[in-house]
C-alpha cells in the first residue's frame, strides 16, 4: 500500500485504478489483443508480397504464352461472305462489339433477314474475326475482319498453301500448276505440292549461295577498293601537309607525291582487277538468277485470281490443314531457329534476330568488362582509402543520385561527349582519310556500351562500398598485424572477400543495362545493321559499327513497323527473347558469384 | 513489499559497504586520482623486449591509457588482467600500433622494442608490425586455403621459394599444435576450420615469420573450455621460445599460463608483478580485492 500512499494524484478514481494494479500486477490480463498477435499486419505484408508475385507472374506468364505461340501453325480458313467476296487466311484474334446500323444496312438485301436473326439471339453483339488474308501486291492489305453476321459459309480447304516469302509477306492460295520454264509440268494438287518438295529445297540452295556471293565475295572486293581509296587520300592529305610545312617542290612534298603515285598506281590495278572479278561474279550470279528463275508455282487465290510465285521467293511452304501434330511442331521449332539465326526480313516483322541477338550480348559484356573496373576502383577509393567527412558523403550522395538520372540524359551525354567529342577527335586523328564521313564520330557498339557504363556505374559503386564495408574489421587487422600494407591487404583480403559483392553488383548492372533502350536510340543502336560488329575482316571486331539491340527492335517492331498487326506477334516473341538473354546472362554471373562464395566464404559456427 | 525490501538489500547490505570500503584506491582512480603502480622489484632487473615508458592515448578527447610505465621480459608470459574498458587490449594493440587506424586516436609516451622505437617519427609501421604477430580475440582466418593463411605473412614479404614456404608451413603449424589435425587438408578453406583450430591457425599465421613477440588479446574468449585448455596448453609450450604479452578476461587464465601479471584499472597500471606474487600474496588490497572476485 506504499505506493498508492507514494502517489501526487489523489482523486478517488486514480487511486482505485493504482490499487488494482497493485493488486493484479501490470502484466495481467485474459487474453492478446488481435493487434498485439499482429495477425492482421502479417495477412497486410503476405498480401502485398502475394500481389508483387502475381504481377510478375502475371506479366511473365502472359509474355510466355504470347511469344510462345506466335510460330505454331495455325489452320487456314476460308470464309465465304454474304456479299460474295471470299477471304482465305489465318484467324489471328477474334473480339465482340456491337455492330452499329449502316454495316447492316449495307448487306444484301437477301442476308439482312438471316444477320438480323443472328444479331438478335446474341443480343445485338456480333464476333468478328481477324484473318491474316496476306497477298498484300494483289489486295493492298495483310488483314481482314470479318463478322460473323456478314459470313456466309466458312471451309478448311484440304489443299490450301500458305507461303512465307522473301517479300510482300504470307501469301495464300491453292496450288493449280507447277511451271518449269513456264510449262506445267503437275496440275493435280498433290503432284503441285510433290514438285514443290522436289525443287524447293535445291533451289533454295542456290539463292543461298548467290546471296552469299553478293554479300561475302563482291563484300571482299569493295573493301579491299575502300582500303585502296582510302590509302590514295591518305597519300593526298600526307601531300597537302607536306607542301603546308616545306613547301611545293621540297624533298618531303616530292617524297609524299612518289608515295601517292605508287598508291594510286595500286588503286588502279586493284580496280582492273575487281572489275574483272566483279565481271565474274555477276556471270555466276545470272546462271544462279536463270536456273531458279526456271521453277515457278502457279496458285490461285481465293477470290480466283492468279500469280506466279518463283520458288526462289519462297522461304517455306506447308499445307497448314493437313498438318499432323508432329508436322506442326516441325515447322514450329523450324520457325523458332529461323527466328534465332536469321537476319531480318519485311522491315523487322518477319524473318530472324540474330544480328539484334548478338548486338545485345556483345553490348552488354562489353558495358560488363567497362564497368566493374572502373565502379571498383571508385568504391575502393571512397571505402578505403578517402578521409571520411562532408566532401566524401557528398561524393556519396551524388554517386546515388547517379542512379535516379533519366536513362535518356545518360544518353544525349553519351552522344555529345563519346561520339562528337572523343569520336570525332578520333576520327581527326586516326580516320583523316575517311572524313567527312564518320569513322568512330557517330553512335557504335563501342560508344553504346561506354554510355550505359556510365549509367550503371552507381549500381556497382554502391554494391561494391556494400560488401567493402561487410568484410569484417577483425580480418583487415589480421591483415594489417601480419604486416600487409594497405594494399596488400586489400588485394588480397578484402577484394577476395568482397568479390561476391562486387558480383552482385554486375549482375544487377548487367540486368539494367540489358533492358535499357532509350539511351541507345542515341548513341548507335539502329533499326537494320546486317554487319555484324565481329567479323571476318580485320581487325575482325568492328566497335565502332552501329548494332541493332532486342530492347530497340522491340520497339520498332511495336511502333514503327508498317504492318503492325503481323509485328505484334513478334514483339512478344522478341521480348519473351529479350528476358530469356538477360536471365541468362544473368545465370552466368550468377554461377560465377557462387562458385566464388564457396571458395570465399565458407564458415561453419 | 517485495520491492522494497530489495531495495533495501542492494542499498545497505553489510558487506556491500565493507567492499566500498576496502577498495579506496580505485575509487580515487575512478575520480580522475593518478597513482604510481606497484611494480615488483623483480621485474625490473629482467631481459627486456618491450619497454613501455610514459604511455598515454585518447580516443578523441576520452583518455584511455595513463601513464603506463612498464617492461616486458623476454621469453616470458606476461598477462594483462583488469576490468572491461580498463585499456589492457588498447595497450596490447598499441605495441603493434593498430590504434592507428582508429582516426581519433592520440598517443603520447613511447614504447620501444628492443631498443628500436615504435612511436618515433619516422618508424615504418609495417615493418614494425612484421616484427611481432598477433593473435586477436575473435579467430581470424583469411578466406584463403589453411596454407595460404599460414604463410600469409611470407606471401607479403613476396617469397616465392616453394620448398621454403612449406617448411615454414609445417614448422608452424606444429609450432601451433595444429599440424596432425590439417596436414591432410592443407589446401583446403581455412574457414571450414572450427573455432578451436581457426584460433590455433591464427597462431601458427603469427609465429610463422618468427616475430620478436607475440600479442594475444583474449584469445580463449570466443572458444570452449576444451578449446581454451588447447590453446593454453600451447602457450605453455610457446613460452621460452617467444615473449607473450597475453591480454585476458580470465583471472584463473592468467594464473594458469603467465609468469608475470598486470593489473589495470581504468587506464591506469595499478599492480605489476609476477604471477604467484600478484595471485598469493599481492602488494595491494585492491587487487586482492579484484582476484578475489570482491571488485569488478
Amino acid at each position: 500500500m506504499n505506493s498508492s500512499k507514494s502517489s501526487t494524484v489523489a482523486t478517488p478514481l486514480a487511486q482505485s485504478r493504482v490499487a488494482e494494479r497493485v493488486r493484479t500486477g501490470y502484466r495481467t490480463k485474459t487474453r492478446t489483443a488481435l493487434a498485439a498477435h499482429g495477425q492482421p499486419y502479417v495477412w497486410l505484408a503476405g498480401g502485398m508480397l502475394a500481389l508483387s508475385l502475381a504481377m510478375i507472374l502475371g506479366l511473365l506468364t502472359l509474355i510466355l504464352v504470347r511469344g510462345t505461340g506466335t510460330f505454331w501453325p495455325a489452320p487456314v480458313i476460308q470464309v465465304e461472305m454474304v456479299d460474295g467476296r471470299i477471304h482465305m487466311g489465318e484467324i489471328t484474334r477474334h473480339s465482340s462489339y456491337v455492330p452499329r446500323e449502316e454495316l447492316l444496312l449495307a448487306l444484301p438485301a437477301q442476308a439482312m433477314g438471316a444477320a438480323r436473326a443472328l444479331l438478335a439471339a446474341q443480343d445485338g453483339v456480333s464476333e468478328r474475326f481477324l484473318i491474316r488474308t496476306g497477298n498484300f501486291e494483289l489486295t493492298q492489305e495483310h488483314f481482314n475482319w470479318v463478322s460473323d453476321f456478314a459470313i456466309n459459309s466458312t471451309s478448311y480447304p484440304q489443299w490450301a498453301l500458305l507461303f512465307e516469302r522473301q517479300e510482300w509477306g504470307r501469301f495464300y492460295g491453292m496450288p493449280e500448276a507447277f511451271l518449269i520454264d513456264g510449262e506445267r509440268v503437275a496440275t493435280t494438287p498433290a503432284e503441285v505440292w510433290g514438285k514443290l518438295n522436289e525443287h524447293h529445297r535445291d533451289v533454295r540452295r542456290r539463292w543461298q549461295e548467290r546471296r552469299a556471293l553478293e554479300t561475302h565475295e563482291i563484300g571482299k572486293i569493295n573493301y579491299a577498293l575502300e582500303q585502296a581509296r582510302l590509302q590514295v587520300r591518305g597519300a593526298e592529305l600526307a601531300v597537302e601537309a607536306a607542301e603546308g610545312r616545306d613547301g611545293k617542290g621540297s624533298p618531303a612534298q616530292q617524297k609524299a607525291l612518289l608515295h601517292l603515285g605508287a598508291a594510286q598506281a595500286g588503286l588502279a590495278q586493284l580496280s582492273v582487277e575487281a572489275d574483272a572479278e566483279y565481271g565474274r561474279l555477276r556471270g555466276e550470279i545470272n546462271r544462279i538468277n536463270q536456273e531458279n528463275a526456271r521453277f515457278e508455282i502457279l496458285v490461285t487465290t481465293a477470290d480466283g485470281r492468279e500469280r506466279a510465285l518463283p520458288l526462289a521467293q519462297i522461304v517455306r511452304a506447308y499445307t497448314p490443314n493437313q498438318l499432323s501434330l508432329g508436322e506442326k511442331f516441325g515447322i514450329y521449332f523450324d520457325r523458332w531457329l529461323e527466328f534465332l539465326r536469321d537476319d531480318p526480313r519485311e522491315a523487322n516483322s518477319e524473318g530472324g534476330v540474330f544480328p539484334a541477338i548478338f548486338g545485345t550480348v556483345v553490348m552488354t559484356l562489353i558495358m560488363s568488362i567497362c564497368v566493374v573496373p572502373f565502379g571498383v576502383l571508385a568504391a575502393l577509393y571512397l571505402r578505403e582509402y578517402a578521409k571520411a567527412g562532408p566532401m566524401i558523403s557528398t561524393v556519396r550522395i551524388a554517386v546515388n543520385n547517379l542512379a535516379g538520372v533519366p536513362s535518356i540524359v545518360f544518353g544525349v551525354f553519351g552522344l555529345g561527349f563519346f561520339c562528337y567529342l572523343m569520336g570525332g577527335t578520333i576520327d581527326q586523328l586516326f580516320y583523316s582519310a575517311k572524313l567527312p564521313s564518320p569513322t568512330f564520330g557517330t553512335g557504335g557498339i563501342l560508344w553504346a556500351s561506354l554510355t550505359l557504363a556510365l549509367l550503371t556505374l552507381p549500381v556497382v559503386i554502391v554494391a561494391t562500398e556494400e560488401s567493402l564495408a561487410a568484410v569484417p574489421s577483425s580480418m583487415r587487422e589480421g591483415s594489417y598485424a601480419c604486416g600487409a600494407s594497405k594494399w596488400q591487404t586489400i588485394r588480397r583480403i578484402v577484394l577476395p572477400r568482397a568479390m561476391p559483392g562486387i558480383m552482385t553488383g554486375m549482375i544487377l548492372a548487367m540486368a539494367r543495362g540489358a533492358g535499357e533502350v532509350a539511351p541507345l536510340m542515341l548513341v548507335g543502336a539502329v533499326k537494320l545493321a546486317p554487319e555484324l560488329p565481329v567479323d571476318g575482316y580485320a581487325p575482325f571486331v568492328h566497335l565502332e559499327r552501329s548494332f541493332m539491340h532486342l530492347g530497340f527492335h522491340i520497339f520498332d517492331l511495336g511502333f514503327q513497323s508498317q504492318n503492325s498487326e503481323a509485328a505484334v506477334p513478334m514483339v512478344f516473341s522478341t521480348t519473351l527473347l529479350l528476358v530469356a538473354i538477360i536471365a541468362l546472362l544473368n545465370i552466368g554471373a550468377i554461377l560465377l558469384r557462387n562458385r566464388l562464395r564457396r571458395k570465399f566464404m565458407t564458415s561453419q559456427f | 513489499m517485495q520491492l522494497n525490501q530489495t531495495q533495501v538489500t542492494t542499498n545497505g547490505s553489510p558487506e556491500l559497504l565493507k567492499k566500498r570500503s576496502m577498495d579506496g584506491r580505485l575509487k580515487a582512480i575512478a575520480a580522475g586520482e593518478w597513482f604510481e603502480p606497484a611494480v615488483h622489484p623483480d621485474l625490473k632487473q629482467q631481459d627486456v623486449v618491450l619497454e613501455i615508458t610514459g604511455f598515454n592515448l585518447w580516443y578523441g578527447a576520452a583518455q584511455a591509457l595513463f601513464d603506463i610505465s612498464m617492461t616486458i621480459p623476454k621469453g616470458k608470459v606476461t598477462a594483462l588482467i583488469g576490468p572491461s574498458g580498463c585499456g589492457k587490449s588498447t595497450l596490447l594493440r598499441s605495441v603493434n600500433r593498430l590504434n592507428d587506424l582508429v582516426d581519433s586516436v592520440r598517443i603520447s609516451g613511447d614504447m620501444k622494442l628492443n631498443q628500436d622505437s615504435i612511436y618515433a617519427r619516422g618508424v615504418d609501421v609495417i615493418e614494425l608490425r612484421k616484427r611481432m604477430g598477433m593473435v586477436a580475440q575473435k579467430s581470424n582466418p583469411f578466406p584463403m586455403s589453411i596454407y595460404e593463411n599460414v604463410i600469409y605473412p611470407l606471401r607479403i614479404d613476396g617469397v616465392r621459394d616453394k620448398a621454403m614456404l612449406d617448411e615454414v608451413c609445417e614448422k608452424s603449424l606444429r609450432g601451433a599444435a595444429l599440424w596432425d589435425e590439417v596436414k591432410d587438408r592443407l589446401q583446403q578453406s581455412a574457414l571450414g576450420l572450427s573455432g578451436g583450430q581457426q584460433q590455433r591457425l591464427c597462431v601458427a599465421r603469427a609465429i610463422a615469420a618468427e616475430p620478436e613477440m607475440l600479442l594475444m588479446d583474449e584469445p580463449c574468449s570466443a572458444l570452449d573450455p576444451i578449446a581454451t585448455s588447447k590453446i593454453e596448453d600451447l602457450i605453455d609450450q610457446l613460452r621460452g621460445e617467444y615473449t607473450i604479452l597475453i591480454v585476458t578476461h580470465n583471472m584463473q587464465q592468467a594464473a594458469r599460463v603467465s609468469d608475470n601479471t598486470a593489473f589495470m584499472y581504468l587506464g591506469q597500471l595499478v599492480e605489476y608483478s609476477p604471477t604467484r606474487t600478484l595471485f598469493q600474496k599481492p602488494q595491494l588490497t585492491e587487487t586482492e580485492d579484484y582476484i578475489s572476485g570482491r571488485f569488478g
